[in-house]
């Protein structure tokens, strides 16, 4: 029945009237997206227990990675040495755990300081735009068709093989990809009204860049930095290989599997065990990656 | 149309010029001088060696000697091997290069191309499952890995190949092989997606309205749009494959440029080094010269205006 009843205003203070619903931010909501995603979420948890292992892995192994035994070479995986030993008699496992915290710090670093770069380079091209961005990408786009890896080469000769250089090397040279993405987002992103009011608001050009574009671009610059990631990982196998890479008796995975590679006629075991933990590595971040671009993608975002 | 492959083809020259002065000027940076690391040398023949390779003149006078020898196409002399060219060890061993680089790429484009669009086509059914794991196995193991994995299995356990060495046909399939899995794995995954956006457009629903049939919707409509992206990664992967020739040749010991450009880093041959680089950066700068003219030819789309902001 219709009655007067049914009309009347509520009270301000009737709670159960007020239909809420919790608010997702763009991270949580990120984050419920790619839980969907199984693949990425095999991706995700691979690479935190690969960070895991890097950081933990050598506190616990009862030997150091530089400790030979040559009474001890080149023997089988076993239950003493679960991955087997090299040539020098050095436990292959306890090498690719320190291998692990060498590697993956090369492609976080690197990647770290792409991003430092792409992001200023980019974010300037794209706030100041005009003759300023036409000049600054024009450049970008010129570097863009010369073959980085030779460049790379060449700085490593120069600069003499070594871990610090190595990050200056793959850091300087592969950030032209994120300053690409981050000025195509600034450029598209400025022209939004919350740009307008923080500047009528007399908010400066570096505030607005830095309180609103960057935090705003945030999802594109992560999609690429898991993906820089692993392609760091894979240039220091590259230059590992070609004798370029970390100093002995240092060892990345990529100096490990190039050890392998001379001795795979005798112990095809001392390449796979070194080869697996990189290629499970480029796998998790690719997956990761992969998944979190259906996840942070603005223009998939539902 | 004129202007703008007269400004690309200014821009390449300019790009050409700063990589040779960047090059050149870190080659120098290097401390010591490439003589340095040798056995001891008394200072006067070090002095002779030095008058020989002008290593004693002025940079800029060196700079522009080099330049000057440069447009002869003149590289100049390995410092290594005594009275080798750095023009001669490109003659000689590029061929080889090229060969193995051209089975490869056709290699990367014959096998990816179709699987691509074999996936596409059978989208989340078992083929695109098999398919989109290899490609992305293909894209995750590193070549060596997988080169010394192809020795392991064809050459040592089943003895069906040669494990090293350059000579007839059978001496090329290991090595392309392993050279070309990155690239196919990458044109598949491209051909995959871009086929799949173009799948979902208009025309290809008017062509089935038309009734068409399957495969000249393929063809015709479909395939030749959805290669657009692949021409764009010619560059790229001619790049990928002429560094990845580097260490695929050191491993079979193949006669090529890319184990000359790695024994002379281990020699630290600084001019061999440099003579290289330079002449693949040439390569390579060429090659997206003619990929970016070509590109608007195939895309009636895609309009070249020579003041492209971006």
């Amino acid at each position: 029945m219709v009655n007067r009843q049914l009309f009347e205003p509520l009270l301000a203070s009737d709670q159960a009237a007020v239909q809420t619903r919790p608010i997702t931010t763009y991270g949580q909501d990120a984050w419920r997206r790619l839980k969907e995603h199984k693949l990425a979420m095999v991706g995700f948890y691979t690479v935190v227990v690969i960070m895991l292992i890097a950081v933990i892995g050598p506190w616990i192994s009862h030997a150091s990675y530089s400790d030979q035994n040559l009474m001890l070479a080149n023997q089988a995986p076993s239950g003493e040495h679960w991955f087997g030993t090299d040539n020098l008699g050095r436990d292959l496992f306890i090498r690719v755990l320190y291998g692990a915290r060498i590697s993956l710090s090369i492609g976080i670093v690197a990647s770290l300081i792409n991003l430092t770069l792409g992001v200023i380079y980019g974010g300037i091209a794209g706030l100041l735009g005009g003759r300023v961005d036409r000049i600054m990408m024009g450049i970008v786009d010129v570097l863009y068709g010369i073959p980085m890896l030779l460049y790379v080469i060449l700085l490593m000769v120069v600069l003499q093989p070594g871990l610090t250089n190595i990050f200056i090397a793959l850091g300087i040279a592969y950030w032209l990809g994120m300053a690409r993405i981050v000025r195509g987002q600034i450029l598209s992103l400025k022209e939004q009204e919350y740009v307008l009011a923080a500047r009528t608001l007399g908010a400066s050009n570096w505030q607005i860049l830095y309180r609103h574009l960057i935090p705003n671009s945030m999802g594109p610059i992560i999609i690429t930095m898991t993906l820089a990631i692993p392609e760091a990982i894979f240039t220091e196998a590259f230059l590992s290989f070609i004798g370029l890479g970390v100093a002995a008796p240092m060892a990345s995975w990529g100096v490990l599997s190039s050890e392998g590679v001379t001795s795979l006629r005798s112990y095809p075991f001392q390449l796979f065990f070194p080869a697996m933990a990189i290629s499970i590595t480029m796998l998790a971040f690719i997956f990761l990656g992969d998944g979190l671009r259906d996840a942070l993608d603005p223009r998939t975002r539902r | 149309m004129l202007r703008y492959t007269l400004k690309r083809f200014v821009s390449s020259v300019v790009v050409l010029l700063a990589i040779i002065t960047i090059t050149f000027l870190l080659m120098h940076a290097i401390p010591g001088g490439p003589f340095s690391s040798e056995k001891k040398i008394s200072p006067a023949i070090m002095k002779n060696i030095e008058q020989h390779y002008h290593l004693n003149d002025p940079l800029w006078q060196q700079y522009i000697d080099y330049l000057a020898n440069l447009s002869r196409f003149d590289l100049g002399p390995s410092f290594k091997y005594e009275g080798r060219r750095v023009n001669d060890m490109i003659r000689e061993s590029f061929p080889v290069s090229l060969e193995l680089g051209m089975v490869s790429i056709s290699l990367a484009i014959l096998i990816g191309i179709p699987a691509g669009a074999l996936a596409a086509l059978r989208q989340n059914k078992w083929q695109d499952y098999i398919i989109m794991l290899l490609s992305t196995i293909g894209v995750s193991v590193p070549s060596f890995v997988l080169a010394t994995l192809l020795i392991y299995v064809f050459a040592l356990k089943l003895s069906l190949l040669p494990a090293a060495m350059w000579g007839d046909v059978e001496f090329v399939i290991l090595p392309a092989l392993a050279l070309a899995s990155h690239p196919t794995a990458f044109i598949a995954r491209l051909t995959r997606s871009s086929m799949l956006e173009v799948l979902a457009q208009d025309y290809i629903k008017t062509a089935r309205g038309k009734g068409l049939s399957q495969i000249v919707i393929l063809y015709r409509h479909a395939l030749s749009n959805a290669l657009i992206p692949v021409v764009t990664y010619i560059g790229p992967m001619a790049a990928g494959i002429l560094t990845g020739s580097f260490i695929i040749e050191t491993i079979f010991a193949i006669p090529g440029l890319g184990r000359h450009f790695v024994t002379s880093i281990y020699n630290r041959d600084y001019t061999v080094i440099l003579g290289v680089t330079v002449f693949y950066s040439l390569l390579i700068i060429s090659l997206n010269l003619v990929v970016d003219l070509i590109y608007p030819q195939l895309d009636p789309r895609i309009k070249l205006t020579s003041k492209e902001g971006g």
